[in-house]
């Protein structure tokens, strides 16, 4: 429950070094009264719910204590599989974010040092940081909308992809009847078979009225004409829905619609663009066999947007909102690692033939090495205990597949479930995971002081 | 149960309220009885409401309640969504509120199994005099009276988009086959039918939860509530059958499936009633209303309106009510406690709050003409009139199952809406977490 806040805390200042003159024992009492304040504050907040919470990961959900179950909270927490998924997918970001914002801010601080607007560049990047994670979240969940109309990302890709493949006129429609039958390229093909003098009846419905172009009037059969096909494209829809595949009064003919007159062979003869009423004439047509059909390009859907919120995407979506946020921390700390290195060095690498990107490899990245790992050792600390991001980004029904330890934990422990037991022993569990980490900060503090 | 939903309350009571300051309230003539100076205290209330969501309304039952008992002072505290936790962790330090709201009938269990819980036997004389039978047993665990259903909401209503219904020809439907002929006309008029926000999961198991009652009746929505009856068995599957008609037809749901996973209960709110609609109804309760009065321009009426939940088979339960309520529990007992729980028994304090919208009572005292409009007339007044009235089954199970983002029912109802075929499935699922949550209760 607490173990987030145990590895944030910076260690304690020591006493200062006392005055002289009291003996042995004031001296003694004038470290206590320094020290108290900050004991008493650090057993309260930090030692005693620690231990409480070792203590209560081996005993039941309810209550303040619970029963004593033994071991059996971990089995739990290695068995049930949303528990499970949320150790994977805690992998999974060790494994990625601190790698990428590393990399990321490495790349950023190297080339602010040679851009013009080096200090507006920062400002963008850092401001990130300036906003708190749940708000991060919320923002990216809107953005990550899978509707284009909502979703920032996706109305990205319906621009470009409406570029090269634009949205049909009627892209929503579908047929009325069961003869008129879509083909795998998309296009629709009356399957009854039509010849000279012949009347085609092509039905469609799924049309809002406001989709129905303006310039439609009520749909009307034309009459038969001798060595010609004619027909009607129409909105087979009215108020109660109507008779399927017969042209009836308040029901409108579909103008602009290009129809096309295919041969036996499924070639096509002909083609023609419908009237306000719907209707169409293909003139001249010899004798034989002929089947009317519907381009592909009417019923052409606009890009509907990748699910980035759904679950095959979640955890990605998730991990480039989160790096969004900690590139500028990692840009700023290594841009200032890079300020002071010395630059007699990089200028004596430079002197002696070295390559730019020689000089990158082989002299910057090794001098920077410090702070690197401290961006990186950071990263992992918080990565490990990743919570409000996944919260506010994640939809409800993908949480299961989003989890992550910290998340798993709260929701065991305070929501629903109250099973502070198992709670308990995700929060033992990730102190664990986060302590060799922060023994290797601690022992580079001491080695840097 | 979630914050939209309270929020929401919250909202519709607000503008009804203003509503009705506009109108000109009439003052309640019931507040001329005497006044009884004579018992003195005070009361700690913890509840839900928030100042954007119902605390002005309840200060205003607590306001009546003061002029027949001035010296009863009802401090009422606003907790919000997390009361549950709250009070969990006021019991386990030992300091427990006089009194609270809680939402889920499982937490009051919970809490009585404890002992923390005093009985309120002394208003089931009050109780029995305004509720029918049924809502006694609703606040009685293990044989002893512990919670009055002070205010409740209907869940049985669906709410439909008046435009998208006229341009499909189509009127409100009755029965369930009626529905789905709807919902294909609807389809072809060119608006998909079904707005569902998956994305929460209760919005799913309020639909289960209303199928089955209206298929199997009260009697054995109580058993399966109770997991007296199996996840697994028969009755289950018909119900599930009949839900994945709707939830299986993914061409004729606002965004299709993924879209449906996608869009909380505030969206599917939203794709229904914006201009031009995304899809033409919403099946939830009452508390939808405040979502379209505030997020989308739609009026009632020639905008919105809703539906009784069309009937599946006809019977004795047919117009079955499932409701979603706020218990009020007793931590304490003293005078003043009794007092203002018999107060907030009798018909006065539900008309109180009733009369500013956002607030429907099983209170058969309480006459329907008290409701500010046609609509919520229709929709709160069933809560009394309806022949049986059952809870919200997922508030009624242990939390780890009924009340848990994607975990137990809300999960795997979740599951279901992705693979809507899969109901054998999903049946085993169910039927192994309610089995390890209720196992875990004991």
């Amino acid at each position: 429950m607490s173990a987030g806040g145990i590895t944030a805390e910076p260690p304690v200042a020591a006493a200062p070094p006392p005055a002289a003159g009291p003996g042995r024992l004031g001296k003694y009492v004038t470290g206590a009264i320094f020290l108290g304040p900050a004991l008493f504050l650090l057993g309260v907040w930090m030692v005693y719910p620690a231990v409480y919470t070792i203590v209560r990961s081996f005993f039941g959900e309810h209550g303040f204590i619970g029963t004593w179950v033994g071991i059996d909270n971990y089995k739990t927490l290695f068995t049930t599989s949303t528990l499970l998924t949320a150790i994977k997918n805690n992998a999974i970001w060790v494994a990625v974010v601190p790698a990428l914002v590393t990399a990321i801010g490495l790349i950023f601080a190297v080339l602010t040092e040679r851009v013009r607007w080096a200090v507006a560049f920062k400002t963008v990047v850092f401001l990130p940081m300036a906003i708190s994670a749940f708000a991060t979240g919320v923002t990216w969940r809107i953005m990550y909308q899978q509707d284009p109309g909502l979703g920032a990302v996706n109305a990205l890709g319906k621009t470009i992809s409406g570029v090269f493949s634009p949205a049909g006129v009627l892209s929503q429609a579908s047929p009325s009847i069961p003869a008129l039958q879509t083909t795998p390229s998309g296009a629709l093909v009356l399957k009854t078979a039509t010849h000279p003098g012949g009347i085609v009846l092509l039905g469609l419905t799924g049309i809002a009225p406001d989709q129905v172009p303006k310039s439609a009037v009520q749909a009307v059969t034309p009459p038969p004409k001798p060595g010609d096909v004619v027909g009607t494209v129409w909105r087979d829809f009215k108020p109660g829905g109507g008779k399927v595949g017969v042209v009836e009064k308040q029901e409108l003919g579909l103008p602009g619609v290009t129809v096309e007159l295919r041969d036996a062979a499924g070639k096509t003869v002909q083609s023609t663009t419908s009237k306000p009423d719907g209707s169409f004439d293909f003139s001249k047509v010899p004798q034989g066999t002929y089947h009317a059909a519907i381009g592909a390009k009417t019923f052409a859907k606009p890009f509907g947007g990748f699910a980035w919120l759904g679950p095959s995407l979640i955890v990605p979506s998730l991990l480039i909102a989160y790096i969004w946020i900690w590139a500028g921390f990692a840009m700023v700390v290594i841009g200032a690692g890079l300020a002071a290195m010395p630059r007699d060095v990089l200028e004596a690498a430079r002197t002696d033939g070295a390559t730019e990107w020689q000089t990158f490899r082989r002299v910057t990245i090794p001098l920077l090495m410090p702070v690197l790992s401290v961006v990186f050792v950071t990263m992992i600390i918080n990565v490990l205990k990743v919570f409000d991001i996944v919260y506010a980004l994640a939809p409800q029904s993908e949480y299961a597949k989003a989890n992550v330890i910290a998340l798993a934990m709260y929701f065991t422990a305070f929501q629903g479930g109250g099973n502070f037991g198992v709670g308990s022993a995700i929060a033992v569990f990730l102190f664990i995971l986060v302590v060799p980490v922060l023994a290797l900060n601690i022992r580079r503090f001491r080695r840097d002081m | 149960m979630n914050r939209t939903r309270i929020a929401v309350v919250g909202f519709a009571a607000v503008l009804a309220l203003l509503a009705a300051g506009l109108a000109g309230a009439t003052t309640s003539s019931h507040a001329k009885g005497s006044h009884v100076s004579a018992l003195k205290g005070t009361i700690t209330f913890d509840g839900i409401w928030t100042s954007t969501s119902g605390q002005k309304q309840f200060q205003d039952v607590i306001n009546l309640f003061n002029k027949t008992y001035p010296n009863v002072q009802v401090k009422y505290k606003p907790v919000g969504d997390n009361l549950p936790t709250v009070l969990a962790t006021a019991i386990a330090g030992g300091k427990p509120p006089d009194m609270a709201d809680i939402a889920q009938p499982g937490t009051v269990a919970q809490f009585a199994k404890q002992g923390k819980l005093k009985s309120i036997a002394y208003a089931r004389s009050t109780i029995a005099a305004n509720f029918a039978p049924a809502w006694l047993s609703l606040g009685t665990y293990s044989g002893k009276l512990y919670a009055l259903p002070f205010k409740a909401a209907n869940k049985s209503i669906v709410w439909y988009n008046v435009p998208a219904f006229k341009n499909a020809g189509v009127k409100a439907p009755k029965t369930f086959a009626q529905l789905l002929a709807d919902a294909k006309t609807i389809k072809s008029s060119g608006t998909p039918a079904y707005s569902i926000g998956g994305a929460d999961g209760w919005t799913l198991t309020d639909m289960f939860e209303n199928i089955y009652l209206r298929t199997f009746g009260a009697a054995k929505y109580n058993a399966l509530g109770a997991h007296k009856i199996k996840w697994t068995d028969p009755s289950v599957k018909t119900a599930l059958t009949t839900m994945a008609k709707i939830i299986g037809d993914t061409g004729n749901i606002a965004g299709g499936t993924s879209g449906a996973l996608q869009y909380g209960f505030n969206d599917s709110v939203t794709n229904a009633f914006a201009s031009p609609a995304k899809a033409a109804m919403v099946f939830e309760a009452d508390f939808v209303g405040g979502v379209i009065t505030s997020s989308t321009k739609a009026k009632a009426n020639t905008g919105f309106n809703t539906f009784t939940w069309p009937s599946i088979t006809p019977g004795p339960d047919a117009g079955a009510v499932e409701i979603a309520g706020d218990l009020f529990v007793a931590f304490h007992d003293t005078p003043a406690i009794e007092a203002f729980v018999k107060f907030l028994a009798a018909a006065p304090a539900a008309e109180a709050w009733a009369k500013q919208g956002g607030f429907g009572t099983g209170n058969k005292n309480v006459p329907a003409s008290i409701y500010p409009d046609a609509i919520t007339r229709t929709n709160e007044a069933p809560i009394s009139s309806a022949k049986s009235v059952v809870f919200d089954m997922s508030d009624e199970q242990p939390p780890s199952f009924g009340a848990t983002a994607s975990q137990g029912e809300w999960g795997l109802f979740q599951d279901f809406l992705k693979t809507p075929s899969d109901v054998a499935g999903i049946q085993t699922k169910l039927e192994a977490a309610a089995a390890a949550a209720y196992k875990k209760g004991k």
